[in-house]
């Protein structure tokens, strides 16, 4: 690995309400070279999309240190934080605006950041994730569930951002359009040399995205692994061993 | 076998600025105490078809249908009586944006009990002990906790089996599941099909579960409909969906990633206008 552009080192979350303590990572550390994809995989509640929340800024995080190119980041994050690293949320109903449109959603921050050309920027961004010029004017409520997912993509992308973190970003999606929206991430880490941290429960997606990979479980990371070790079931735990194994499809219980 | 639904010509239609854009356009199946999937393009219709069926149609969108008969039942004529009595209890849907639908400002909890009110009169110390155990059975490691979160403290993966769990107490003789275990890693979505797959085989529920993951469809469901641009362009045997004869069916299988490593780029469909007519 080159340059590092992302690290965090031995970080903690916890989650307090009431009587209630959910600590949520417990000790997760990793770094992302520059230019690197890199992806998380693991048990549903083991805190993925927190470390990604914890990266941005966005959850209590109790220990531990982030840094972005060497610098350790500050809380709140400085102004020109999300234009450097922009985050598709797991949730995009959530995540976008219920009253604004698609083209207000894209043109927002172009004009907050000062972008020039936003006109051709948005038709660019809509058509880069298959969304023609129609969808436009259109409300979340008004898309089906992979399209907008296709929209919080192109919002993500639409500022050229250096680091993209990116949560389940193909989860809503057939094979035909999320293999269209891996080969256009792909395209543009290659042309602007992007830097990736990457969330699925898809195996064989991390497997094509991501140069190399954590497994969590239960707020820990508890294992490493290069696309190499994966693509030839190289497991050394196993957790890793049962995804790999449940990854071929359902099988009916044998008891 | 007997006929749990029968839908012909279904049509969903939605004003836009454009004008009417039909978004499902002629859907005809039967669903039997089965595993029936739905796959397709995003965007082509298979949430909306959900909707319907269950007379949940976003206004002002518009369905009509031919036929549209839920065990006996003519649900194009259903008054809003008949569907309190059929809608939650007898058939349910988990929507495709659980988070979204589940009540934000209430626990998970409080809406666990809520659904159970459907079910047989128990004494609230029971209802909360089949809540937690529902949640048990959809592998969250701590019920209880869960059980006092609101929806905004869970992961989405969490928001999903909740949602799931509250559509099972109830023990609907239909459930349409739209995209149910797209959240879930693989270990605790092949637990959560365990739990559908023994409603199914041992209550005789019929299962619509729609899903865009066509390794998964292809070794839990029983037939599959390929929907493309609002329409079912093919109904196969599940075991059967490598020899599909559509080329949109067809084309998917080349472009899923591999995890032994494959082609880069993916390889991408190359759309054919017709196959919109
Ligand atoms: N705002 C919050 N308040 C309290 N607990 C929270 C909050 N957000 C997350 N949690 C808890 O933190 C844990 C980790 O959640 P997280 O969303 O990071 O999981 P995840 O690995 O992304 O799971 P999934 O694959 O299901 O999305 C869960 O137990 C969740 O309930
Ligand atoms: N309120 C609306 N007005 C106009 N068009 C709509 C509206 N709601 C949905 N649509 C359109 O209807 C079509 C079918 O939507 P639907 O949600 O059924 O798709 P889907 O097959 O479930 O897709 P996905 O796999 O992405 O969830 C989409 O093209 C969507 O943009
Ligand atoms: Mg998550
Ligand atoms: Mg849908």
């Amino acid at each position: 690995m080159g340059q590092v552009m992302l690290s965090v080192e031995a970080l903690g979350v916890t989650f307090r309400r009431g009587g209630d303590t959910v600590r949520a990572v417990r000790g997760v550390s990793f770094d992302v070279g520059r230019g690197e994809s890199f992806g998380i995989v693991g048990e549903s509640g083991s805190g993925k999309s927190t470390v990604l929340r914890a990266i941005c800024g966005l959850a209590p995080t109790t220990a531990g240190a982030i840094r972005l190119g060497g610098q350790v980041l500050e809380t709140p994050r400085p102004a020109d934080f999300y234009r450097r690293v922009q985050m598709v949320f797991q949730d995009p109903y959530a995540s976008l605006h219920p009253r604004h449109t698609v083209d207000k959603v894209l043109s927002e921050p172009l004009a907050i950041h000062g972008f020039p050309d936003r006109e051709a920027r948005i038709e660019r961004a809509l058509a880069d994730v298959g969304l023609g010029p129609d969808f436009r004017f259109r409300y979340p409520h008004q898309l089906s569930g992979g399209q907008r997912q296709r929209v919080a993509v192109a919002r993500a992308l639409i500022l050229e951002p250096e680091v993209l973190l990116l949560d389940e970003p193909t989860s809503a999606l057939d094979a035909s359009i999320q293999a269209e929206v891996l080969n256009l991430l792909d395209r543009l880490r290659a042309e602007r040399g992007l830097t990736y941290l990457m969330v699925s429960h898809d195996l064989a997606v991390v497997a094509h995205m991501c140069e190399r990979l954590v497994v969590m479980q239960h707020g820990a990371a508890v294992e490493e692994l290069t696309r190499a070790a994966l693509a030839s079931h190289r497991a050394e735990t196993d957790y890793t061993r049962m995804l790999l194994a449940a990854s071929a499809g359902y099988t009916p219980a044998t008891t | 076998m007997t006929a749990l639904l029968t839908v012909e010509d279904l049509r969903v239609t939605f004003p836009t600025r454009q004008g009417p854009s039909e978004v499902v356009r002629g859907v005809t199946f039967t669903l039997g105490r089965e595993r029936l999937g739905i796959v397709g393009e995003s965007g082509s219709g298979k949430s909306q078809t959900g909707r319907a069926i269950l007379g949940l149609t976003p206004p002002p969108g518009k369905a009509t249908a031919r036929v549209l008969d839920f065990d006996g039942i003519d649900l194009r004529a259903a008054s809003p009586a008949t569907w309190r009595s059929l809608r939650g209890a007898r058939m349910s849907m988990v929507m495709q944006d659980p988070k979204f639908s589940l009540n934000p400002v209430m626990t998970i909890g409080k809406q666990l009990m809520e659904a159970l009110k459907f079910g047989a009169t128990q004494s609230r110390s029971e209802a909360k002990a089949r809540a937690i155990a529902m949640l048990e059975a959809v592998q969250i490691r701590d019920p209880e906790r869960v059980f006092r979160a609101y929806p905004h403290e869970l992961s989405g993966g969490m928001g999903q089996r909740a949602m799931i769990a509250m559509m099972l107490v109830t023990e609907p003789d239909l459930l349409i599941a739209d995209e149910p275990t797209s959240a879930l890693d693989v270990t605790v979505q092949v637990e959560v099909l365990r739990i559908l797959d023994r409603l199914v085989a041992e209550r005789g529920m019929g299962l619509i579960f729609i899903s865009h993951d066509l390794r998964l469809v292809s070794s839990f469901c029983d037939r599959v409909l390929v929907m493309y641009a609002g329409r079912v362009v093919e109904e196969l045997k599940a075991s059967e969906l490598k020899q599909a004869q559509h080329p949109y069916t067809r084309g998917l299988m080349n472009c899923l990633p591999q995890i032994e490593g494959g082609q880069r780029p993916l390889p991408t469909l190359e759309r054919d206008a017709a196959w919109a007519k």
